[in-house]
């Protein structure tokens, strides 16, 4: 890629392996974290492949009990850690979090490339628990299976995710520094974009939630380790202890995973109908409210596990609490479509492909919520289908759409867009027809976490296998016509899709210290309503939209 | 950039202040981090108080009581540190962080003397070490142990860490930028501090609570 064109931007400051792992750019840092966080992602996803086919058929012909057992806790593992957690603040929020404040870099430069060696020794222990036998406790660790009677490399597993837990508590803190401290002149915070403030609410959650996480997991190790029993009964323990430390952060960490998404989402739908983001101060504050009550809701995990019929209503209540910010988003979304120059583009259609399903995903956790429902859908595959729309519909569909929008400022380059609306549509074809059968399933009755079932669910087991090739082909084709744009795509100008935002202003991809002038902010943030503003100079690819 | 350690800033003010904001965001979250290892005390001492109560007394309340004079002492000499490197009497600076660094290591030696003694009594049920309690109601007795153990073996790597960077900071002094040198005091100052108050309240906790 180092070619005379490069030279000047970011990706000209040299391409040995030195000047990529000894980095304090954070644009270098945000590729690294690409490039393994794509590596987990396909690794994860190969596991769900596997017990997908393993479920076409209800007889266990594929893979036997333990095999499947391990499958999906290593699936869930390496998905919620390894990819989600860090997905889209580690790269595209490393890459654009400072551009688009107008700050040469992170407040931490190095911190931030220290982060990506935590994670990377983190997912080493996780990498070596998968290949010396694995973890079958699922994603979760729960006691006392986990501290009695699991017998994979359980304790790995556990100190991979409690490092990796390191990692993005640096990320949190660096970020959350860097909003305070690096704004450029006239940036004040109502005019932040909103993916920064989504960045913002989700390092608060890092910061705050993880080290609870690193508590429980700290606990696990010990007892396995060393054999102090905290949540071992017969050593006056408390096993249900574990569920509210773990929930406690891993709730929380839901909303980690989606918070950046909506901020994603809320840069893409604007751009693409030309119209200013409906309601801005309320989509800043209820990201703010989401990470406030994402703290006060972990009971809801718990409707089954012999919690306090009072607990149990509180956390209903406020269960249901959070569906008003995230309702108040969907409707702002919506609105600022209305009457908007709207073009599908392929940012565009993962954008509202993510407002379909985060919708659908959340209507869904309202039932959750709710009690005397919890108790019937319990565990079953009604629970796998409800987060799996929010955080594979939602969370990776609006990576995707960010991907794809950034992708010109990154590389530089463009992508063929017949091949990224295909791969759009596959994606939500193939995501559907996967996980509503689940829903189906769920209700019914058809447990999770077995790799066997009664006949009689074969039918929507089938669609759903059918659907995740279908799924799998949406994935794949990104990277290859991703990876061919970088070396071969048509070059980008600065500001393709005629959009606001400082990010935007700078060349592409930008120069080492992001601007050659830095800039000063005096207008809003989605100024897409204001004449007379740079970002309507020429721009090719609205001309060829508009012909 | 002018004189600060980080491209991002414009002047070595705003990044000390940004230095400064950083780490009290760290310690918040590592007050999480203990935040929840004391509720879980907390919860088991609700439940098994008067287990909790008994248990509690077979700790060594002189080496207690003496550990902590010597982490509130250290804390002395930190802010002591802070004061002369704000007047930029570096070389006193390095004594008081050196002195600091010391009596953090005096607590881990009296504690270690500590954990030996209470391994020798059979109150150390870890490891598969013999557990031998003789008061009432054994079982959560040996959980009050279990918590005792991992509460203050997480706040003495703790003090591990901080003794680390202090010895790498005197180690580092004479190549360190002195510009960046302030920042440093005040950065593990802020840490050492906060290491000490969790100290403050596992002292308390642990061995006086329930006499």
């Amino acid at each position: 890629m180092t070619n005379a064109a490069m030279q000047g931007t970011y990706l000209g400051e040299g391409s040995g392996p030195r000047a990529w792992l000894l980095t304090t750019d954070h644009k270098r840092v945000a590729w690294l974290y690409l490039v393994s966080l794509t590596a987990f992602f396909f690794l994860g996803g190969a596991m769900a492949v596997l017990m997908r086919i393993e479920l076409a058929t209800p007889a266990g012909d594929l893979v036997s009990d333990d095999v499947y057992n391990r499958l999906f806790s290593l699936h869930g593992i390496i998905m919620v850690w390894f990819f989600l957690v860090p997905s889209i603040p580690a790269t595209l929020g490393n890459f654009l979090l400072p551009l688009m404040i107008g700050a040469r870099d992170l407040a931490f430069p190095r911190l931030n490339l220290a982060s990506w060696y935590v994670f990377i020794f983190g997912s080493l222990f996780a990498l070596f628990s998968v290949v010396a036998g694995g973890v079958d406790t699922g994603w979760t660790f729960y006691t006392p299976l986990s501290t009695l009677y699991a017998n994979g490399w359980v304790s790995t597993a556990a100190f991979g995710v409690f490092i990796v837990g390191f990692s993005t508590i640096m990320t949190g803190i660096n970020f959350i520094v860097t909003v305070h401290t690096l704004r450029a002149p006239g940036l004040t915070w109502f005019r932040l974009p909103i993916f920064v403030w989504t960045l913002y609410a989700t390092s608060l959650v890092m910061v705050l939630a993880t080290p609870v996480l690193a508590a429980s997991l700290i606990l696990i190790v010990l007892e396995r380790v060393f054999g102090i029993g905290i949540f071992n009964p017969d050593l006056g323990g408390d096993p249900l202890l574990f569920q509210h430390l773990f929930w406690f952060y891993s709730h929380p960490a839901v909303y980690i995973m989606i918070l950046p998404g909506m901020g994603v989402v809320s840069e893409v739908l604007p751009c693409f109908s030309r119209r200013p983001l409906f309601g801005y101060k309320a989509v800043a504050m209820s990201s703010m409210a989401i990470a406030v009550f994402g703290f006060l809701v972990w009971g809801h995990h718990m409707f089954v596990s012999g919690q306090s019929a009072y607990a149990g209503v509180v956390f209903s209540f406020l269960s249901f609490c959070v569906a008003i910010p995230s309702a108040i988003k969907v409707f702002n979304w919506s609105l600022t479509l209305r009457k908007g120059e709207i073009s599908f583009e392929t940012p565009m259609l993962y954008a509202l492909f993510f407002l379909a399903l985060f919708t659908f995903g959340g209507l869904a956790g309202l039932f959750l919520a709710s009690l005397a429902v919890d108790v019937h859908v319990h565990d079953t595959y009604f629970v796998v289908a409800h987060f799996h729309y929010i955080m594979v519909g939602g969370m990776v569909t609006a990576y995707m759409a960010g991907l794809h929008f950034w992708w010109p400022k990154m590389t530089g380059r463009m992508y063929s867009e017949t091949a990224g609306r295909i791969a759009a549509t596959a994606t939500f074809v193939g995501f559907n027809l996967t996980f509503f059968p689940q829903f189906v399933l769920g209700f019914d009755g058809m447990p999770r976490r077995y790799h066997t079932y009664p006949p009689e669910f074969q039918f929507w087991n089938v669609l759903s296998s059918a659907g995740a090739v279908v799924l799998a082909i949406g994935y794949l084709m990104p990277l290859f016509y991703l990876g061919w744009s970088l070396f071969r795509g048509a070059r980008a100008t600065d500001n393709p899709w005629d959009a606001t935002g400082l990010e935007w202003q700078t060349s592409s991809p930008p120069p080492p210290h992001n601007f050659e002038t830095m800039p000063v902010v005096t207008r809003p943030a989605y100024a897409y309503d204001m004449k007379g503003l740079e970002h309507e100079r020429f721009s090719p690819h609205r001309e060829e939209a508009a012909r | 950039m002018s004189g600060t350690e980080s491209i991002a800033f414009d002047t070595p003010r705003r990044e000390r202040s940004a230095d400064n904001f950083a780490m009290w965001v760290f310690i918040g979250s590592e007050a999480m981090l203990f935040g929840a290892i004391f509720l879980v005390f907390l919860v088991a001492h609700i439940d098994f108080g008067p287990a909790f109560a008994a248990a509690s007394k077979h700790l060594s309340l002189p080496l207690g009581t003496f550990n902590t004079a010597v982490l509130i002492t250290s804390s002395f000499t930190m802010a002591l540190a802070h004061r002369l490197a704000l007047q930029r009497r570096w070389r006193a600076t390095v004594w008081a962080l050196a002195a600091t660094s010391a009596l953090g290591t005096c607590f881990l030696v009296v504690k270690g003397i500590e954990y030996g003694k209470e391994i020798d009594e059979g109150l150390a049920p870890l490891l598969g070490l013999p557990f031998r309690y003789a008061g009432p109601d054994p079982t959560h007795a040996e959980f009050f142990f279990g918590l005792y153990f991992t509460m203050t073996s997480l706040h003495a790597l703790h003090l591990i860490g901080g003794i680390v960077v202090i010895a790498g900071m005197v180690a580092l002094w004479r190549s360190a930028n002195p510009a960046n040198r302030l920042r440093r005091v005040v950065a593990v100052g802020l840490y050492w501090h906060f290491v000490d108050i969790i100290w403050v309240f596992m002292f308390p906790v642990l061995y006086l609570i329930n006499r």
